[in-house]
């Protein structure tokens, strides 16, 4: 159990080396994991500027990103004409299936009506009926990115999602949070289906934004939840929600359709995992596959040969909230403290996490307060405070602008853990200390010499 | 509100911008008010183009007043290197609440600044206005003030809310700030006659730093640069300088006419990009310093160290005119770039299928036209389909372009090569275009290429 405090110092006014980023691109990301989408933002040209060059960067992909370019005077008499100019446009030019409207805190201060908004331009333009258009209510100024994703799928479910009293026993919901990533997606859609179950993953970035050539090139997202199987979630069986975030959106589609559902607050680490295929093997009516046996005695094994590097290490970790509960409880299962964790917005999980003080914060309480510690854990913006401290630096999170392959890592599943073992424990293992050498220690015929020199070689590095 | 309008009319009629000038007396007075496109738009915004103007100066605490998503989303991402100081590398921002938008938060701002000088013993803090306060109506000019005054510490306010206008309107106000707070307010410890301000140069991947061995061998003192890896106090003693280059016409052009008139720096606008522009700078340099008093042999020492450095890059660059020669390039950069680049792939014998115009002045189309010969393959625009179709057809065996289009190239499978800021490369100078012309090789001969047209096993013969 934990207490969560605000700021390092009380009433801090000046965020240094922010950790949090807004929950408009939040928003905004969610919408890029359906089917043949376009994000709006309605705001400013910098708003989706920002925002695409952050997901450019870390995803490696041409991300489709709209935005409805307000200026002064637009700002002054309300965003009326240009969303209804965007939306015209973009239905001409690109033809999308969907157009996430998401608002940023200069429309949100000004007070657009984007709801009232788009029944005037609906009504002015019966040829935009054929596409779907949801809006998010995402000022900057509110929450964080994980909380902007959250209430995107949110409005997605309330507003597409369609009553059923069947049933179909075999039909599934899945409810990734935005720390999943891609890869993440991919395993828990195998994990799904092993057992025989037909998964509805919304939304689902392991089709958009996997990192595959495509065959052509679209100005929308291709691959993604289409939105067909949104408004069939109300016939599955149940829904499963990965991280506490995404409990509003499982709770909506509860209340509009009566599907019950089940929220994880991680999918890393043995517990997590045996709770979801005894989940899955009670709905599906199935033993669990041979495969999964054989990869929880992997991971057992690896918990085995890990647990050496990783007893009595201490972590300092810098993340939004589901993602830290997933680390955290991850590091304190494999005998590791938490030094400090420092996260970005408010969350029931934060209290449960497995140390004595969590802080809504940056990453400059971050680095004040992970001092000594053996590891940092934080997105790429981490990388500063590693270099002043010497202290070797595990990326995970987004934006990870300098490592490849970030949507492939996968560290969720008895597979996923097991990786993420190994890949944290080769990095205490590089940068063990040896013991230092006496300058007496010398004793029989080999000198000590190359064993300091060693030592000293020993430098901070991580994968 | 109405100082910052007026700022903005001014910028947007500035006399000594290529693209005004070639505009006839009505044309002109509408200004270059260009409206976007709601829906169809790209590119940043005004506080996006004054960050990245003045972000290069290294020991100012950069302090972003707004909401998270202004500083939040985009900090510590561009490639402009420090020899110092790092402080521009860290993040400052407000991180404004909703109950900053409803109260208002100069008192937090004032705070904010109080901390970073406590905490972090900066030079200046440079203050970033953002959409949100400016619509709640946060006086930042008033906080800067009286932050200065409390604090004894230059705090300037930079007024540039997204909503203002395009990425370039916001180097430009960026560019305003310092003259209106920053230049002419120091003095430098020491002058020579030989001193010279850069306008324009960024230090983008530290490319600054393959050209000033030059000015440094020729005896050139770089006084001040806007702002590659400057420090507060160079760009407060500027207005020393005896001569200036105005190196990215369209960003700062308004700094370097606004000196000239105020202190009197003589400006001519050049490129480091290309060995007949680099070559150019340098003579043009070296006959305003002359005119100014500067040594009456410089000169003719410059033309030594040209001959010197052209005889070295065409030996370096020989090598790759037997593998590059009749390779067909895709150029995709804005303005003053694409003629420096054009005249140099030209040089090792490359093939242009297709250049953008899209920032470009009508000076920098007639350089183009006559150094391909034709306007033949000059677009305004491609749009991302159509280039993805051009790429795939195998039009073009490489593209050179700014990373957002970098995907359409590759997705195509077609070499790429960045030549915009984001690039990891310095081409500058003689160095940098012996880097480039190496990179466009060690691209198109990647072995992968060939590997990628490979079909699948499971295609059958003839499908794509």
């Amino acid at each position: 159990m934990s207490t969560v405090s605000k700021g390092a110092a009380a009433g801090k006014a000046c965020a240094v080396n922010p950790l949090k980023m807004s929950s408009t691109i939040g928003a905004s990301l969610a919408f890029l994991g359906m089917e043949r989408c376009l994000p709006l933002l309605h705001g400013s040209q910098g708003c989706t500027a920002f925002g695409l060059v952050l997901f450019v960067r870390h995803f490696r992909e041409t991300i489709p990103l709209q935005t409805t370019a307000m200026g002064e005077v637009t700002t002054i008499l309300g965003g009326l004409d240009n969303l209804e100019q965007a939306l015209v446009n973009i239905h001409k030019r690109a033809d999308p299936a969907l157009i996430g409207v998401c608002t940023t805190g200069l429309t949100e201060t000004k007070g657009d009506d984007v709801a009232g908004y788009l029944k005037l331009i609906r009504e002015k333009h019966p040829q935009l009926a054929s596409m779907e258009v949801v809006p998010v209510s995402t000022p900057d100024y509110v929450g964080a990115f994980q909380d902007g994703w959250a209430r995107a799928v949110q409005c997605m479910i309330e507003q597409l999602a369609v009553p059923s009293k069947a049933k179909t026993a075999w039909q599934v919901n899945i409810l990734p949070g935005c720390h999943l990533t891609p890869g993440d997606i991919e395993e828990l859609r195998e994990t799904v289906e092993a057992y025989g179950l037909l998964p509805i993953i919304l939304p689902d970035l392991s089709g958009s934004l996997d990192g595959h050539v495509p065959e052509t090139f679209l100005p929308t997202t291709l691959g993604g939840t289409p939105l067909a199987q949104v408004r069939r979630m109300g016939a599955s069986a149940l829904t499963i929600a990965i991280g506490e975030q995404m409990r509003p959106a499982a709770q909506a589609l509860e209340r509009i359709a009566g599907v019950p559902f089940q929220v994880f607050d991680r999918l890393t680490g043995l517990a997590p995992c045996d709770a979801l295929h005894a989940l899955l093997a009670q709905i599906s009516e199935t033993d669990a596959p041979a495969k999964y046996r054989r990869q929880r005695s992997q991971l057992q094994d690896a918990m085995l040969d890990g647990h050496f590097y990783f007893g009595g290490r201490t972590v300092a970790i810098a993340a939004e909230p589901d993602l830290l509960c997933a680390l955290g409880h991850f590091f304190s299962d494999m005998g590791a403290h938490i030094s400090a964790a420092v996260t970005s917005t408010h969350s029931p999980v934060l209290v449960q996490l497995p140390c004595t003080d969590v802080r809504v914060g940056d990453l400059e309480d971050w680095e004040q307060a992970a001092a000594g510690s053996d590891l940092l854990v934080a997105h790429s913006h981490g990388r500063q405070a590693a270099g002043r401290l010497g202290i070797p630096l595990y990326r995970a999170g987004m934006p990870m602008f300098d490592r490849l392959g970030a949507m492939h890592k996968t560290s969720i599943g008895y597979r996923g853990t097991r990786d993420l073992i190994f890949e944290v424990g080769n990095v205490f293992i590089e940068n063990q200390h040896e013991p230092a050498c006496p300058t007496d220690a010398h004793v029989g015929i080999s000198g000590c010499a190359e064993n300091c020199s060693h030592a000293d070689a020993a430098a901070v590095s991580c994968h | 509100m109405s100082m910052l309008k007026h700022k903005i009319v001014d910028l947007m009629q500035e006399p000594a911008c290529a693209v005004n000038q070639a505009k006839d007396h009505k044309e002109r007075k509408k200004g270059c008010a260009k409206q976007l496109t709601p829906g169809s738009a790209a590119g940043g915004c005004a506080f996006d183009g004054a960050k990245i103007a003045l972000q290069p100066v290294v020991d100012v605490a950069h302090l972003v007043h707004g909401p998270i998503g202004c500083e939040g989303n985009s900090w510590d991402s561009r490639h402009v290197f420090s020899s110092g100081s790092q402080l521009y590398r860290t993040g400052f921002t407000t991180d404004l609440s909703e109950f900053d938008v409803i109260y208002g938060a100069e008192k937090k701002l004032y705070r904010a600044i109080k901390e970073i000088i406590a905490k972090y013993d900066p030079p200046a803090v440079f203050v970033y206005q953002t959409c949100v306060p400016a619509m709640t109506g946060d006086d930042i000019e008033a906080v800067c003030r009286a932050a200065s005054e409390r604090l004894g510490r230059p705090v300037i306010p930079v007024n540039v809310p997204g909503f203002a206008g395009s990425k370039n309107l916001g180097n430009k106000l960026g560019g305003e700030a310092l003259l209106e707070h920053v230049v002419g307010t120091m003095e430098p410890e020491f002058t020579t006659p030989t001193d010279i301000n850069l306008i324009g140069e960024y230090n983008v991947v530290g490319e600054f730093w393959q050209v000033k061995p030059l000015f440094d061998e020729l005896g050139i003192r770089v006084l001040a640069t806007f702002c590659g890896d400057a420090r507060y106090r160079d760009i407060a003693g500027s207005h020393r300088a005896k001569a200036a280059i105005m190196l990215c016409s369209q960003a700062l052009i308004n700094v370097a006419r606004k000196m000239e008139q105020r202190y009197a720096i003589p400006f001519f606008e050049g490129s480091f990009y290309g060995v007949s522009n680099m070559s150019d700078c340098l003579r043009n340099i070296a006959a305003l310093l002359v005119k100014r008093g500067g040594p009456a042999d410089l000169p003719e020492r410059v033309e030594a160290l040209i001959a010197r450095e052209e005889a070295r890059v065409s030996a370096r660059l020989a090598p790759f005119k037997v593998r590059l020669r009749g390779k067909r390039v895709l150029l995709f950069t804005g303005g003053i770039k694409s003629w420096a680049v054009v005249s140099a792939l030209q040089e090792v014998g490359m093939e242009i299928v297709g250049t953008s115009m899209r920032k470009s002045t009508q000076g920098d189309r007639e350089r183009v036209t006559r150094i391909m010969g034709t306007d033949a393959h000059m677009f305004d625009e491609l749009p991302a389909r159509e280039m993805y179709r051009m790429l795939r057809d195998s039009k073009a065996d490489i593209m050179l372009s700014g990373g957002r289009s970098q995907f359409v190239a590759l997705k195509a499978k077609t070499p790429w090569v960045e030549v915009n800021q984001e690039r990891h490369l310095g081409y500058a100078g003689y160095e940098g275009i012996v880097n480039l012309v190496g990179e466009i090789d060690r691209t198109l001969a990647n072995p992968i290429w060939a590997q990628l047209q490979a079909r699948a096993p499971w295609e059958e013969e003839g499908a794509a």
